[in-house]
Parts: structure tokens; C-alpha cells; sequence
């Protein structure tokens, strides 16, 4: 029994059937059904992906179902991956819809694209001919922009965001489009194996072009720089359970579609690619998390996490394919792992984030971290799950992103004594960015979860949360389950992404092994999270156990807090999550660039007396408007240009189409 | 896990436990007699901490758990690293978390718990020690990260008894540019972190310039005890590992009383002159401004990454 068919045959199932429950399921039981619905497509796809990673493998081929290109699909162990990645996100993100959409977007549409949604997430990674792939990515891109624009009557940015996302994935799709053609036209058909075949006789100039279009392409997806600009805008307009699926799930495609097309169907290629693909991924790893470490809004904090992520995750494969260049197969398999091992990772802390914040957002209606605090005496479940994927996603122990840090800095260790010169100059600029991005992690992070969830209530909304319904609880619970069991038990998901990633660097010898202790092939690395956190759990026992024998008065009493006996303190007089980035605001001043506006009004009688103070900061994303900003100048400056074309007289229109049709058909005569 | 290492596993823990508010007093005492002063004699801190540990718990009024777990995760973090680095022993109790990526990214934990319990007061100087806490930490990590990166490139590993074992083995090496370069980062690192003079200033109280004492300002009784006592615990833990790396003459390197005992000595004596040095320098320099702080760790950061392309170029 094939269990990759069984689980895609059931997530298609499971997927269409929900869309149709989506469509005539009336209101009450709607969000219920598809979310049910949705899960179990999600749970089908993560069997099935787990099924292609131990090693099962599946194909079809059906020529006549679209015209011209046909549906090929194939499902590998690199594709297995993805499949599940995605496949377990969408069924922790639909479980926590049920009760997440009952309010703002159990409307028919939004309710069925969701399984759509999934079932595009899971079809992508699957797809084995370019027709395929393409049609799957852009029916990918439609229905996570319906999902987007589920709010849009509510509030007004959504529609501005929804604009953003199509014309950046649009833009994305044509150069992946452009990039695909130019490799198909040298090819025998647009089948991934005659790809694979042609790649070998495919000039360097040709297929460095590929590269640079798809790198382009998917880089936009994965919201790489300087392409990132839908990322935190899409992110926290969409409703929270679509952020976690987009930012989890969707965005992993485009890390997929690079080593898809790098590794497996252009073979390698040459070093200059992959020192592209790892700078642009240190770029965007230091820029993301500087202006994550800036951002007060959560869920844009966490969908500009999302680009330092996707960057590390670029690190480890523009690392693994140097070494791969340089024949170093054990070593490329080793970063890949580290890359896909990261990918799982980010895909599980996200998710929870994503979630956690939404559950603030369905209690207290505000995503602003300034007017929170104080949320554990009403949310105790969101906040633990706050903290947990906080602890996570700042790399320290015993959280999931240390494990996959780790394994990148350990692999880009190894790979300096055999480098060349161009590698041995980039590879420690690569761990500084590393190593600036998990300190810069960990200040954002301290900031999200102590100003939003610890101290006192900065808000009357903030004061009066109360936690959220139980299927979100649920799907928070399952992603911290997720969470935690990647963290400690890192040998659950390792051996077979050291077996994905040793298939794609071509390698027989698994980069890393062991259940509870992590132990690298060919090299004298160990890490146990295991054992660290069962040695920092007897260690606190062992002083708190201490702290009782020792302490004369061992029984704890109330008392205020330290007040300089001026009565009790306003939550004004609290720093703020713009108070708390100050510091780093100000070391990286020459970066981000903030405007600040302070305008002091004083009494007319004198003007040494102050009225009040009006304090104004705003940190604009610079590479938008450096890079975005004159790009759309000139092309609003067209379009006003090109007004003049069209006054609005059919007559004139008229007139354009047959003069059109006459110059075309003399230039078909003139050059027959 | 070797005979060799589960005593040292026992040793170690127990020596810093014992030896870092002694280590603090000697420090005290030696800045006070530089400084005209007769000092309270090396046993002050331990007594303070009787004192302190006499006293009834308070929980301040609207604080959480984290605020109450904090000072236990600072001591628990720091006296994992005590059990699994090789300060007496050059085996590890705990071998696979013996990495020094987890070794400061443990310390580091500790550093955040803490700066999470001053914001979880939410008092005004709880999270401006907190901020500032965390943007030194933000900016320390990466040095700490690329001079860790130089020094195990030399080795090829991480882990923390390899590279004191590959340093005994051949001491010469030490004198190498980047292992030079990575020591000096390492020791402006090492200053930032512990907290003391010209990043933050450990013997003050009340002052707007505080980083530290600000984020602590609501502790009292047994938990500040901890802290106190986690302090001082994370300063020998950073000169021991500041010593070992560069310097492990003396460690034990098989199993005999003898050499446990050398062991012990070597390093209560390497940590100690370490100490007396930094206790030395404090006198002559004043306290940094803070917003001139980054600068002194953007220096320390660029010495490391000139050590990692040293580790290379220059072998």
C-alpha cells in the first residue's frame, strides 16, 4: 500500500469537499466544518510527506487534463518535505480557524479558498512539470490573496496591503515564468526530468540567467531583500490563522523552488550563484530582525522575523551549494540539513507566534504592543504559548531555532580551513551576520513578550482580555507540542532531513545522527538539548530545593512595589515597547533612520514654562523607499502620461484597435 | 561520561558556588586599598548574602511567575555551565552539552530571565534596565559568537574540552594573531556581560546610569541572594573560560587526588589573578556613557571578525 497516494488522494478529497462545505454549509456550523475539514487535508498531507521522506515515492502523469501542458506530478523526498511542513501548519492553523473565523471571516468566500489554500500549499511541492508548477504557484498566490482581503470592508489598509502582495507576487511569478521558459526552450519538453536532462548542456551565460530570474522569483516569495516590502504588510492584515499558514507554510515555497531548481534540476551551477544566494540571505537575515527589532505593531514585527528567518535558512543553502561546488559533498549535505532542519523550525515557532498573537488580537482588537502588557492574568494559555514561541525563535536553549543555529554555525566552521579565497572572505561575514542576528533575536523577542504580555495593562482593552475560545487554544497547543518536541528531541525530524538533504547535496553518509544527542558526521561536534535541558531542570530544582533549606522565612508575602513612597504608579509611567527599542534604535541610528518629530508648545507668560510635548517617531523601511519609492514615481509619472491616450472617446479607442490591426498586419506582410 | 569528568562535574560546581563571592570580595577588597579605603575583608559577600538569605520573601504586588523564577534560572544556568565546561577537569560531565555555542547561549538565558523580570514589574526602572540590558546583550552575542567562531576554526570543532585539550597539547598557538585578537575581544566581551566598570558600574545604587541594579531594583531577601550570588558566579564562570581557553596549564588531566587538587588550584589561581587584574583596571577608568558603550563593543566586534579572518588568512 502506497501511503504518499493514500494521503494525497485523501487530502484532495478532504480538500474539495471542504471548499463545497465552505459554500453551502450555513453559517453556524460553517467555520466547524471547513476547519475540520481543512485539518484533515493538512493531517493527509503530512502523512503523505512523511511517507516520501522515509523513502516511498509516488508520480502521475495525466497529459490531456490541462490543455497544452498537462498535470505531471511527482512526490520525492525533498518535495515529501515541504508537503509535510506545510501539511502540519495548515492542520494546526485550520483547528485554531474554527474559533478564530467565527467572528470577523466565516463569510462563504473566505471559508472556501481556505482548502484551497491548503491544498495549493500542498500541490506546489509536488508539481513535476513547469505547466504544473506554474499554474499550482499562481492559483497559490489567488487564493492567498482572497484570503488577505477577507477583512477589507472592516478596515481600510487591508485593501492597500492586498495590492502590495499581488503586484510583488505577480512580479515574482514573471520572473519565475521567465526564468522557467528560457530553461524549458532548451529542453525536450517541460517535464522536470527532460529539465534535468537538458540541464547538462545548457551554456554557463544561460544558466546563470535561470538562476537570477528564479532567485528573483522565488527570493520574492520567501521575502528575501530587496523584495520583501509585501511581507509586513500582508502579514498583519490577514486574518491571524492566514498570517500563520502564509508565514509558515507559503513562504517555504520559495526557499523549495530554489533548491528544487538550483540543486536538483540546474545540478549545482556555479559558486558565484550560491555566494548570491548567501549574502542576499545575510542581508536579509540582519535587516529583517533590525527592523523586527524596531517594529511595535506584533504581527509586523513577526512577518518582518519571517525575512531574517527565510535569510538564515538562505545562508545555510547558498553555503551548501559553495560546498557542494567545491566537492565537499558531506559538508553540503550537512548546511542543507541545517537550512531544512531551520525551515521546520521557523515553520513551527511561527505558526505558534502567528496564532498567539491573533489570540491577542481576537481579545484586546489591537495589534499595538504599545497599548499591551499585562495580558497573563487574563490569558495565561496565549501568554505561555507567547513566551515558548518566543523562547524559540531568539536561538537560545532550550528553544527550536538553537538546534538548526547551531548546525548552520557548525557547518560554516567546517567549511573555512578548505575554502577558497572569494569563500574564506564570505564565510565569516555570513556568521557575523549569524551571530548578529541571534543577538539582535533575542532583544526583539524580550521586547514582544515583555512589553506585551508581562508588567501592567497599558490599555482598558489590555486590562479586560479574556482568553480565547478552545479550538484556538487547541491549535496553539498542538503548534507548542510541535514546538517543543522539535526542540528536545531533535532526532524525531533530523535523520530524515539529514536523508533529503544527503539526496540533494548527493551524498550517501547522513550529515547528522543520534536520537537525543545530535553527533556530525566527519566532524567532532555533539549537542544534546536534551540532556541541556534536563541539566538546567535539576539545576533549578536543585536551587530552589536549596532556597527552602537555607532561607529562614521560606513563605512569600505581598507587597508593593517600590514607588518611591510617591502612591502608586500609572501604567504611563511604564516603558513602552518604543522606550524599550530606544537604545538600539539610536547604535543603529545610520540604518533604520528614523523620523522623530518633537514639537514642545510653551505657555504664552513665558516661554522657559512647557505646555506639552508632542513626540512623533516613525521608522520607514528604507530599502522601500530607496528602491520602491522612484520605481513608483515613474510609473504613476507614466500613467499620468499615458492619460492623454485615453481621453474617453469611443471613437478614439475605435481608432486605436484598427490602426493597431492595420501596422500589424503590414508588418506581417512586409516581413513574410 | 568518565570518572574524570563526573568529578569534575562535582568539583567544579562546587568550587564556583564557593569561590565567586570570594572572588567578588577579593575584587572589593583590592579596589578598596587602591583607592585609600581599609575594604570589609574578603568575607563581605558572604556575609551579605547570610544577611539577605535571613530575611523574608517578597513578591511585589502584580508581578508573574517569571519575576519569581528569574533569580532561579540565573543560578541554574550558571551552574549547569560550571558542571559541563572544563575548568578543573579537562573531560566534561555532560559531554554533549560541553559546545561553547550552548555554554554562552546558556549564560545568555540567564541574562534574559532577569531582564524579563525587570519588565515584568513594570516600574519605570525595571524596563529601562531591562533595555539596556538587552541592547548591550544584543551586541555582545555576535562578538562572543565570531571570537568563539576564531578560535574553534583552529580546531575544527566547538566543543569545549577539544579546544582546551588542543591548546594544552600545543600552548604555542596561543600566541597565534587570531587566538590574540579573539582574547582581546573576548575580555571587552567579558567586561560587558559581567557587568562591571566602564559598561556598568556594580557598585552603584539609584543612578540614572545603572543597567544592571536597575533591572533588580524589586528584588529583596532570598531572591536577591540569588542574583547576588548569580553575579557573581557568571564572573568566574567568564574568567574561567577565559583562562581555560587561552591558558589551561594545571587542569586535571587524569584521574588521581593529586591532580584534582592541582586542578583546583590552577584555576581558583588563574581566576583569581584574572580577577585582581579587572578589580586593578576598575580604578583607573571611569563609567562609560551608555549611549558611548556600543562603540567600545563595535571595536570588540570587529577585533573578532578580524580574528575569524585571521583564523584563515594567517593560519
Amino acid at each position: 500500500m502506497n501511503l504518499v497516494a493514500l494521503g494525497l488522494g485523501a487530502a484532495a478529497g478532504a480538500g474539495v469537499a471542504s471548499a463545497l462545505m465552505g459554500l453551502l454549509v450555513p453559517r453556524p456550523a460553517r467555520a466547524a466544518a471547513v476547519g475540520l475539514g481543512s485539518a484533515v487535508t493538512g493531517a493527509a498531507g503530512v502523512l503523505a510527506g512523511i511517507a516520501a521522506m522515509t523513502g516511498q515515492t509516488w508520480s502521475m502523469a495525466a497529459p490531456e487534463l490541462l490543455p497544452i501542458a498537462g498535470v505531471f506530478l511527482e512526490v520525492d523526498a525533498l518535495g515529501g518535505l515541504f508537503l509535510a511542513v506545510a501539511g502540519a501548519v495548515a492542520a494546526v492553523a485550520a483547528i485554531y480557524g474554527i474559533g478564530y473565523s467565527r467572528h470577523h471571516a466565516d463569510g462563504r468566500a473566505p471559508q472556501a479558498v481556505l482548502p484551497l489554500f491548503v491544498l495549493t500549499l500542498l500541490i506546489v511541492p509536488i508539481a513535476a512539470s513547469v505547466g504544473t508548477f506554474l499554474v499550482c504557484w499562481e492559483l497559490m498566490a489567488l487564493t492567498s490573496l482572497l484570503l488577505v482581503l477577507t477583512e477589507h470592508r472592516r478596515r481600510a489598509q487591508v485593501g492597500e496591503a492586498g495590492r502590495w502582495y499581488a503586484i510583488m507576487t505577480h512580479l515574482g511569478f514573471m520572473a519565475i515564468l521567465i526564468g522557467l521558459l528560457v530553461f524549458t526552450a532548451q529542453a525536450a519538453d517541460d517535464t522536470f526530468p527532460a529539465l534535468r536532462a537538458a540541464a547538462a548542456t545548457l551554456s554557463p551565460a544561460v544558466a546563470g540567467l535561470v538562476f537570477l530570474m528564479i532567485l528573483v522569483g522565488f527570493g520574492s516569495k520567501a521575502g528575501v531583500l530587496p523584495l520583501h516590502a509585501w511581507l509586513p504588510r500582508a502579514h498583519p492584515e490577514a486574518p491571524s490563522h492566514v498570517s500563520a499558514l502564509m508565514s509558515a507554510a507559503m513562504v517555504n515555497a520559495g526557499v523549495y523552488g530554489i533548491v528544487r531548481v538550483g540543486f536538483d534540476l540546474l545540478g549545482g551551477g556555479a559558486r558565484w550563484w550560491w555566494l548570491v544566494v548567501l549574502l542576499l540571505g545575510a542581508l536579509s537575515a540582519v535587516y529583517g530582525i533590525l527592523q523586527a527589532a524596531m517594529s511595535t505593531d506584533v504581527k509586523r514585527l513577526l512577518g518582518y522575523s519571517t525575512t531574517e528567518n527565510m535569510g538564515l535558512v538562505l545562508v545555510g543553502v547558498g553555503a551548501s551549494g559553495l560546498f557542494a561546488s567545491a566537492g565537499n559533498t558531506v559538508l553540503a549535505a550537512l548546511a542543507m540539513a541545517a537550512a531544512l532542519l531551520h525551515v521546520c523550525n521557523h515553520a513551527a515557532f511561527k505558526t505558534l507566534l502567528f496564532l498567539a498573537a491573533g489570540s491577542v488580537l481576537h481579545a484586546t482588537g489591537s495589534r499595538d504592543l504599545d497599548a499591551l502588557g499585562g495580558l497573563r492574568r487574563g490569558m495565561p494559555a496565549t501568554t505561555a504559548a507567547f513566551g515558548l514561541g518566543a523562547l524559540a525563535a531568539s536561538a537560545l536553549p532550550p528553544g527550536t531555532a538553537f538546534v538548526s543555529e547551531w548546525l548552520l554555525l557548525q557547518s560554516l566552521i567546517q567549511g573555512l580551513p578548505n575554502a577558497g579565497i572569494a569563500t574564506s572572505i564570505v564565510l565569516p561575514v555570513a556568521v557575523a551576520a549569524v551571530a548578529l542576528t541571534a543577538g539582535l533575536a533575542v532583544a526583539t523577542f524580550v521586547k514582544a513578550f515583555g512589553v506585551g504580555f508581562l508588567a501592567r495593562p497599558r490599555s482598558d482593552a489590555a486590562a479586560n482580555a479574556a482568553e480565547s475560545p478552545a479550538t484556538m487554544l487547541a491549535g496553539m497547543g498542538l503548534a507548542g507540542v510541535a514546538c517543543v518536541a522539535l526542540a528536545l528531541v531533535p532526532g524525531l525530524a533530523l535523520p530524515l532531513i539529514g536523508r533529503v538533504a544527503g539526496g540533494i547535496a548527493g551524498t550517501q553518509t547522513a550529515p547528522a545522527t543520534g536520537a537525543l544527542t545530535i553527533e556530525l558526521a566527519e566532524v567532532t561536534g555533539t549537542l544534546s538539548p536534551f540532556l541541556l535541558t534536563v541539566a538546567l531542570l535539576a539545576a533549578a530544582v536543585l536551587v530552589v530545593v536549596a532556597l527552602r533549606v537555607a532561607a529562614a522565612r521560606p513563605r512569600r508575602q505581598e507587597a508593593r512595589l517600590w514607588d518611591c513612597g510617591a502612591g502608586p504608579m500609572s501604567a504611563r509611567m511604564e516603558y513602552t515597547a518604543t522606550s524599550f527599542a530606544e537604545p538600539l534604535q539610536r547604535v543603529f541610528d545610520n540604518v533604520v533612520q528614523p523620523v522623530q518629530d518633537v514639537d514642545v508648545t510653551h505657555y504664552q507668560e513665558s516661554r522657559y514654562l512647557v505646555q506639552a510635548v508632542e513626540y512623533r517617531r516613525q521608522i520607514p523601511d528604507r530599502i522601500e523607499r530607496r528602491f520602491y519609492e522612484p520605481v513608483l514615481l515613474a510609473v504613476a509619472r507614466w500613467g499620468r502620461a499615458g492619460r492623454r491616450l485615453a481621453t474617453g472617446s469611443v471613437h478614439r479607442y475605435l481608432g486605436y484597435g484598427f490602426y493597431t490591426l492595420c501596422a500589424l498586419l503590414i508588418a506581417l506582410v512586409v516581413m513574410r | 561520561m568518565t570518572p574524570l569528568g563526573l568529578v569534575g562535574g562535582v568539583v567544579q560546581p562546587l568550587l564556583i558556588l564557593a569561590g565567586s563571592p570570594l572572588l567578588l570580595g577579593v575584587m572589593r577588597q583590592i579596589r578598596a586599598r587602591l583607592e585609600g579605603r581599609r575594604g570589609a575583608g574578603i568575607g563581605q559577600p558572604w556575609r551579605d548574602l547570610r544577611k539577605l538569605m535571613r530575611k523574608q520573601r517578597i513578591t511585589p504586588r502584580g508581578t508573574t511567575e517569571v519575576f519569581r523564577v528569574a533569580p532561579v534560572l540565573l543560578v541554574a544556568t550558571t551552574l549547569v555551565v560550571a558542571v559541563v565546561a572544563p575548568f578543573v577537569t579537562i573531560t566534561s560531565a555532560v559531554g554533549p552539552v560541553a559546545d561553547l555555542f550552548a555554554v554562552v547561549a546558556l549564560l545568555a538565558l540567564g541574562t534574559v530571565a532577569v531582564a524579563l523580570a525587570g519588565l515584568d514589574t513594570g516600574t519605570a526602572f525595571g524596563g529601562m534596565g531591562a533595555s539596556r540590558e538587552t541592547t548591550i546583550l544584543a551586541l555582545v552575542e555576535p562578538t562572543l559568537l565570531v571570537a568563539i567562531f576564531a578560535l574553534s576554526v583552529r580546531v575544527g570543532s566547538t566543543n569545549l574540552p577539544a579546544i582546551v585539550s588542543a591548546t594544552l597539547e600545543d600552548p604555542g598557538q596561543v600566541l597565534s594573531s587570531a587566538s590574540l585578537l579573539a582574547a582581546v575581544a573576548l575580555m571587552i566581551v567579558i567586561v560587558a556581560e559581567t557587568g562591571r566598570l566602564p559598561v556598568d558600574n556594580p557598585a552603584t545604587h539609584l543612578e540614572l546610569t545603572m543597567v544592571h541594579e536597575a533591572m533588580v531594583l524589586e528584588y529583596a531577601g532570598p531572591d536577591l541572594a540569588l542574583i547576588e550570588l548569580g553575579s557573581a558566579m557568571r564572573l568566574s564562570v567568564y574568567l574561567g573560560l577565559l583562562a581555560n581557553l587561552f591558558f589551561p596549564i594545571g587542569i586535571a588531566t587524569e584521574l588521581s587526588v593529586l591532580g584534582i587538587l592541582g586542578g583546583v588550584v590552577a584555576f581558583a589561581v588563574k581566576v583569581t589573578v584574572l580577577g585582581a587584574a579587572l578589580a586593578t583596571t576598575e580604578v583607573f577608568l571611569a563609567k562609560l556613557r551608555l549611549f558611548r558603550v556600543p562603540e567600545l563593543l563595535a571595536g570588540s566586534f570587529l577585533l573578532a571578525l578580524l580574528a575569524a579572518g585571521a583564523s584563515y588568512f594567517l593560519g
